[in-house]
């Protein structure tokens, strides 16, 4: 707070650069401090400041570079197995120092193969794409877009931090112990998860990975409830629901559904640890090992899948939503036009919550569930083909004859949108329970949820990246580093989940260590290696982006205050705000969020906080009335 | 910052105090936790091989002492608002002694499940039995946080911090309190009409 009362604050006209003339002055002037006290952060110890710091932006930045370290990690587990089903005769005698015992006569260990898979998902889904995605944005985003000073509880928030680091640590520990990680799969089904007889992986490893999970869930409720409550009780003057960014009802809606789905999860991993532990059979009944009969009568394993999947199928749009929100608003910015159908993407998002907790057995049609029942299920699935087909149709929309500037995060936009389509496709075939049921255990089902949500929220992860680095590290990222990611990363998802089609129609199942052992598959060799290279060869690239955030965070190009000549609030702020975001009075929001290129006004962008007085040249009829 | 500093100049959004709104939506999430312990219990009855068993006739009177405790801490919140200091600080002294109660009770509870064949592990258990116990339990594990809310909250009226113009402590401690004997009923209700 103290270096920021030094500096001159700068209206955001004065500062932009690139766009069509300068921005109207808005009506709060920031440039007073009298009214501000900023008293208490003077002598913050730096403990205090980076580490257990209870400022949003800061927090936000700690989520981030935790997911990333994550998103490294599981990236060389998908790699290693990606070794084994490219090269299965192949000797992976050179990985010995790395792996160890792993590595048995220069074999991968087939059991750790299960664990790399199990791993690769789990860290993939929680901790990159739900913690590392929506707690990286909402916390970044929500309080400098809505206009406030920092989260409804900052303490909360820093919890939700250290909850998910502890948990991050737990986790990774698991990978380090003897019997190897947990290796059920990351959806752990029971039995097989409920057994350490069952399999290395189910012992000590699983334990971990319950326990890693339910703090996990703290993380994200403490998370979750300060998300929703800053977006209902801390929005700036003139801020009402139908004013915010798409970004923020993207957040917002994300954390509902993280609110009302991860304690379903926490009940299916409680009652878990209690089949585990403490001699229950919620889940277990008439299992017999090694001819011994277990004592656990009466459980039912279909029961946790349903607690699972209830879970299981929100946490998919808790992925993909946040993504969603900021695509919208990266093109939108980037083709300099409003975003089409802004009430539309609202309802849709709106849409798609409700649905997704009624298709959660979509994903059990081969438990053996009455048809009738499954049918229904199929129905509600493919209902969600209509919000999403809004959501792409408003999307292309707003490309549509814009001014497209393509920057690295409009790149990834449009990336984004292009997997969406691709990935959704297939999802409308899985969601015939008669088509599911051909293509389930084979690797169609693997392409689809990469492609669909796996590699399009990592898009939307990298375009908000590239996006909203200016604000927070107040330099830029380099461009021509940012095309080269891209299109490696672009042309590497595709080359590498087109082929899982392919091969998944023609029947190679998912799950196997080897399929040497079937002639039926040894016409797929080379097409697995070509997958294989294409996947090491996209995982390789996303070392530029890394090199290229660190080098960027101390040597890359200073930012401006508006570099993109954005109309959101967070561009209203100081290049580098403090812990209070606003030096002065917080702006005011006088209209929606897209006014880009609006006619008759002569710059390309009208920020929110510039009273309709300012702009009569360009004010609509309605619009005129509310400036009188 | 602090956010009362700036809420006068917000939009109103539900009205409600930041903390009110967090709160709420912890019960929330408490509730889907719950709502999916009874549909699983309630899925898993109709698949078959599921033992009936008897509830304890002292869960009626653990049932009745919540029920009283709500009254007591009702009557508690009413007197922070007639600025009544030595009621509240009597009314939450009685939530309080009726909350351990409640929890002992439930603790005899459980032995009286035993002693009626109802186990929650090992060879002789069924899920029946062992989703009562995890029901009580996990309802016993929120109501210690909670009597400590409720503790926090008495340590402030007997600072003098809670009256009729500061009553967002009191109020958001009797809400929460309500939520946990009225999931209570309904988990007493549910097993009653359920085993």
């Amino acid at each position: 707070m103290s270096d920021m009362a030094a500096k001159p604050n700068l209206s955001p006209g004065v500062q932009t650069q690139g766009g069509v003339g300068s921005a109207p002055v808005p009506a709060t002037e920031h440039g007073d401090h009298l009214h501000h006290d900023d008293h208490e952060h003077h002598d913050q110890h730096w403990l205090w400041k980076y580490v257990f710091s209870q400022d949003h932006k800061q927090i936000a930045k700690q989520f981030l570079i935790t997911g990333m370290l994550w998103a490294i990690l599981g990236g060389t587990l998908s790699s290693l197995f990606r070794l084994q089903l490219g090269w299965p005769e192949g000797s992976m005698e050179w990985l010995k120092p790395f792996l160890g015992k792993w590595i048995e006569a220069g074999k991968l260990n087939p059991e750790f193969y299960l664990a790399l898979v199990t791993m690769h998902g789990t860290i993939m889904v929680f901790f990159v794409l739900t913690a590392g995605l929506s707690g990286t944005f909402s916390n970044f985003l929500i309080p400098l877009q809505v206009g406030a000073r920092d989260m409804a509880s900052g303490f909360m928030n820093m919890l939700s931090y250290w909850f998910f680091f502890l948990s991050s640590v737990v986790m990774f520990s698991s990978l380090f112990i003897e019997t190897g990680p947990a290796s059920a799969g990351w959806t752990i089904y029971p039995p097989l998860s409920a057994l350490p007889q069952a399999i290395p992986g189910s012992g000590s490893g699983m334990t971990l990975w319950l326990v890693s999970m339910a703090l996990f869930i703290v993380s994200q409720l403490l998370g979750g409830v300060n998300y929703v409550t800053t977006v209902i009780n801390m929005r700036t003057r003139g801020m009402s629901m139908s004013k915010l960014p798409l970004t923020i009802w993207a957040f917002f809606l994300t954390a509902i559904l993280g609110i009302l789905s991860f304690p379903v999860l926490f009940s299916a991993a409680l009652l878990l640890i209690f089949d585990r532990s403490f001699g229950t059979s919620f889940f277990l009944s008439d299992i017999y090992i090694a001819g011994q009969a277990l004592s656990n009568q009466g459980g039912s394993p279909v029961l946790f899948q349903h607690l699972f999947w209830f879970l299981g199928h929100p946490e998919v749009y808790i992925v993909i939503m946040p993504a969603m929100g900021m695509v919208s608003e990266i093109l939108s910015t980037n083709a300099r036009k409003p975003i089409f159908g802004y009430r539309a993407m609202i309802g849709s998002l709106i849409g798609i919550s409700l649905l997704s907790f009624v298709v959660w057995a979509h994903h059990m049609f081969v438990t053996g569930m009455n048809p009738f029942l499954g049918s229904v299920f199929m129905f509600l699935t493919l209902i969600i083909a209509v919000p999403s087909g809004v959501k792409v149709f408003n999307w292309l929309a707003t490309l549509w004859r814009g001014n497209i500037r393509f920057t690295a995060a409009m790149l990834f936009s449009i990336g984004f949108v292009s997997l969406f389509i691709s990935g959704g496709l297939t999802g409308i075939i899985l969601g015939n329970a008669t088509l599911d049921i051909q293509m389930h255990n084979t690797y169609f089902v693997v392409a689809h949820f990469h492609l669909v949500m796996g590699s399009s929220a990592f898009f939307g992860l990298f375009a908000g990246v590239y996006h909203w680095f200016p604000k927070m590290f107040g330099r830029m990222m380099d461009e021509k580093l940012g095309y080269i990611h891209f299109w490696l990363t672009f042309a590497g998802v595709y080359l590498v989940f087109m082929p899982m089609h392919y091969v998944g129609i023609a029947g190679f199942p998912r799950r196997y260590y080897a399929w040497t052992g079937f002639d039926a598959f040894s016409q797929f060799a080379d097409m697995n290696k070509f997958i294989s290279i294409a996947a090491i060869i996209a995982f390789l690239g996303q070392f530029i982006f890394i090199f290229n955030f660190f080098y960027s965070i101390y040597r890359g190009r200073r930012a401006t205050q508006n570099p993109w000549n954005s109309t959101t609030l967070e561009w209203t702020t100081p290049i580098n705000p403090g812990h209070g975001n606003w030096p002065g009075e917080i702006p005011a929001v006088y209209r929606w969020p897209y006014d880009y290129s609006k006619p008759g006004s002569d710059v390309d962008f009208i920020p929110q906080d510039v009273p309709y007085s300012k702009t009569q040249s360009s004010n609509l009829p309605y619009e005129q009335e509310l400036a009188e | 910052m602090n956010p009362s500093e700036t809420l006068s100049d917000k939009e109103i959004g539900l009205g409600w105090h930041p903390k009110r709104v967090l709160l709420i939506l912890l019960i929330f999430s408490i509730v889907m936790m719950f709502a999916a312990f009874t549909s699983g219990y309630i899925v898993r009855r109709d698949e078959g091989n599921w033992r009936e068993f008897d509830l304890p006739a002292s869960l009626l009177i653990n049932s009745i002492l919540i029920a009283l405790s709500s009254a007591s801490m009702q009557w508690a919140y009413a007197s922070a608002r007639k600025d009544e200091i030595g009621r509240v600080k009597t009314g939450m002294a009685i939530t309080l002694v009726l909350g351990l109660a409640f929890l002992v009770g439930q603790y005899y509870s459980f032995g009286d499940l035993v002693a009626g064949n109802t186990y929650f592990g090992g060879a002789d258990a069924n899920p029946s039995g062992s989703f009562v116990y995890v029901l009580m339990g996990v309802h016993a594990f929120h109501l210690v946080t909670g009597l400590v809310f409720l503790a926090v909250v008495l340590k402030r009226v007997l600072n003098y911090q809670v009256h009729s113009r500061a009553l967002l402590s009191i109020g958001n401690a009797t809400l929460y309190w309500h939520f946990l004997g009225g999931l209570w009923l309904y988990l007493y209700l549910f097993l009653l009409l359920n085993h």
